[in-house]
């Protein structure tokens, strides 16, 4: 900072635009989200209209809101890979108890996985310290395993997807999809919790300097267990969400969703080492992961070749990120 | 004396643990011979090498990641290479599938040095490189393994000079582990490369200004960290006759080993012999549920609470370890 100041050379263009991108990831984020679509649009002319609009936001809003997960555990310096069992479980069954029950019990039974991998996850990371993507590796294979056994106990009822998630996941209201009536509050929610809140000051400040936050009485437990909770619970609406948009349950649902969910957090310029970024740059990276998805549908490339690209937008983004935040 | 209990204290109760429980076993079934140990070998093969993998790393002050993508990795590449090939073309593809095991795990290694990226982040981008490239390997389960491989871990071992019922207690998994982990071990730790990696582990810095060359010690870490990892995926595809793409949860039962076995995990400290009594602990537990006829699916879930559960006991002691007022 004081570099710049007291030598008012010219930088040159290649600093400039690290600057550039430094302050302002959201514009370069849009650039490159624009540059896809025109790519893809060469690439199949007429392809990108309404309806193609429409469908890429409906894929695009379920991984948005799990990487709002990672993006809010990632603030602290953690990660939630738990959320894609967590997604598939309340998914599964929602599908599965709406035969019998009433929806608002089935919900609540849906929702009861969510609340308790989550408060399991807050507490072996915030007491226990365990690393977050060791203890939520190990909650989602446990929880993947109570799903197996549940499984054999509904396997007679069958399952059934309710009208409402239906409506939800693959509806269109003139021309805008369903699932923006469920995004659009969920998104302002966590901008609004991050930018306006105590909490969302405390998930920055934490993952800024835990041992300053600590000194200056931040409850580093209750405030990692909350964010567990809070980020187990959005995934559990989201797998909500996702079974209305794939219509199949099945015990391996939303577990693609994990690896993009993360790889979006980081392209939207969240630091993996927390205390940096912010929510809208994860919507952005959402929607270019949708369309670069789609992009490399239409190239054929096969789902190993999607996995090794995203590993490589992850560990390039974030050696990026560290080069500019060094060079400050 | 008291020096050495304390440094073998660990081991020697957690072999206490283990006879215990061998103890409990024959109980439960009165007929547990030396067949069922053997199986028991067999199926401890693959766990033993993931935590070789992963003690190697943890000792040098790291964490790998990316395990149970390598040998997921090793698997399919070694299935497809033999699959339909002659009986002699194994020859070739065992020494090779470990030598892209040591150059992949170098480039993790290579990775962590020059991007500066914490090796958490740099290993689980390439946990999805590695799961991607297995993916592009073989889609699915198959392949199959050369025959004389495939004998190479069923039975026992004759050993001359032993009378017969002793040498049913030795089958060939059993001394096979042994062989491959001590023929890498024990050189490597009595080796100024040995030491380095201890050093490394326990204080960076002042291994650095002692002179230990830190990077080309974390590199040659890493690497042989995916050497063990890659004769864990031979290992499972030569015990199965088959390649699965994707992995199974060796990751998480690397580091519940890895810390079960007395290696701290923020490095310097514990040897190989700690973990790997702590595998046999841990696949015996599931051995007496299993006997104890208790549904699979439950057995899955009790063993990931138990593995979360030393996760999170080794995470205490490491909180608690710490001298007061050191910073994590």
């Amino acid at each position: 900072m004081t570099s710049s100041a007291t030598m008012p050379q010219p930088a040159s263009f290649g600093r400039r635009l690290k600057r550039f991108m430094a302050d302002r990831p959201l514009i370069a984020l849009i650039i490159l989200l624009v540059i896809l679509v025109v790519i893809l649009q060469i690439l199949r002319p007429g392809i990108v209209n309404e309806r193609w609009i429409a469908n890429t936001a409906k894929f695009a809003i379920p991984l948005a809101i799990l990487a709002g997960c990672q993006t809010m555990t990632m603030l602290t310096g953690g990660i939630d890979l738990s959320v894609g069992t967590v997604a598939t479980m309340s998914a599964f069954i929602m599908a599965t108890q709406i035969v019998n029950q009433d929806p608002t019990v089935a919900f609540l039974l849906a929702m009861l996985p969510a609340v308790l991998i989550g408060l399991v996850n807050g507490i072996g990371v915030g007491v226990f310290r365990v690393h977050p993507l060791i203890m939520t590796l190990g909650t989602s294979l446990i929880g993947t395993g109570f799903l197996q056994v549940y499984q054999r106990t509904v396997i007679a009822s069958g399952a059934r997807i309710p009208d409402f998630l239906n409506w939800l996941g693959t509806g269109v209201t003139y021309g805008f999809p369903n699932a923006l009536f469920l995004f659009v509050p969920v998104a302002v929610l966590i901008v609004f919790t991050l930018n306006r809140t105590g909490f969302g000051r405390l998930l920055y400040a934490v993952g800024d300097n835990e041992r300053a936050a600590r000194l200056s009485g931040v409850r580093y437990w209750q405030v990692i267990t909350a964010l567990y909770v809070v980020s187990s619970l959005l995934a559990g609406i989201t797998g909500l969400l996702y079974i209305g948009l794939i219509k199949a349950p099945s015990l391996s649902l939303a577990e693609p969703l994990v690896l993009p969910s993360v790889a979006a957090a980081v392209i939207g310029g969240t630091s993996i080492f927390g205390g940096r970024g912010g929510y809208t740059g994860t919507i952005v990276g959402a929607l270019i992961l949708t369309v670069l998805t789609t992009l490399l549908t239409i190239l054929h490339m096969p789902e190993g070749g999607r996995r090794i690209l995203f590993g490589f937008i992850v560990l390039f983004v974030t050696a990026a990120y560290l080069r500019i935040i060094q060079d400050r | 004396m008291t020096r050495f209990l304390r440094r073998q204290g660990w081991v020697a109760g957690l072999s206490a643990l283990l006879i215990f429980l061998s103890v409990i076993t024959k109980l439960i079934q009165p007929g547990y011979g030396s067949g069922d140990f053997g199986s028991l070998a067999r199926a401890v093969l693959p766990y033993a090498f993931a935590v070789a993998a992963q003690t190697v790393v943890v000792i040098a002050g790291g964490i790998d990641l990316s395990v149970a993508a390598m040998m997921a990795l090793a698997s399919v590449t070694a299935a497809s290479m033999m699959n339909g090939a002659s009986e002699e073309y194994a020859l070739f593809v065992v020494p090779f599938v470990l030598a892209m095991g040591l150059v992949l795990g170098a480039l993790n290694g290579v990775l962590i040095v020059v991007t500066r990226v914490p090796d958490i982040v740099v290993t689980l981008a390439t946990l999805f490189v590695l799961q991607g490239a297995a993916l592009l390997v073989l889609d699915a389960p198959g392949g199959a393994a050369a025959e004389w491989l495939k004998a190479s871990v069923v039975g026992t071992m004759p050993i001359p000079g032993l009378p017969d019922w002793a040498a049913a207690w030795v089958p060939k998994a059993l001394a096979l582990l042994v062989v491959c982990l001590f023929l890498i071990w024990i050189p490597l730790r009595s080796s100024r490369l040995g030491l380095s990696i201890y050093a490394i582990g326990s204080n960076e810095l002042a291994a650095f200004r002692s002179g230990v060359p830190v990077a080309r010690t974390r590199i040659v870490a890493y690497a042989l960290s995916g050497l063990f990892a890659a004769l864990g995926g031979l290992s499972l595809t030569i015990s199965t006759g088959i390649g699965a793409p994707i992995p199974g949860p060796y990751l998480l039962a690397s580091v519940a080993a890895v810390v079960l076995g007395g290696v701290a995990l923020g490095g310097g400290k514990g040897g190989l012999l700690g973990p790997i009594i702590a595998v046999f602990v841990l696949r015996l537990v599931r051995t007496d549920l299993t006997l104890l006829a208790i549904d699979p699916n439950v057995t899955a879930i009790i063993e990931g609470a138990i593995m979360v559960a030393v996760v999170m006991f080794g995470a205490f002691v490491t909180i608690r370890g710490r001298p007061a007022g050191a910073t994590p």
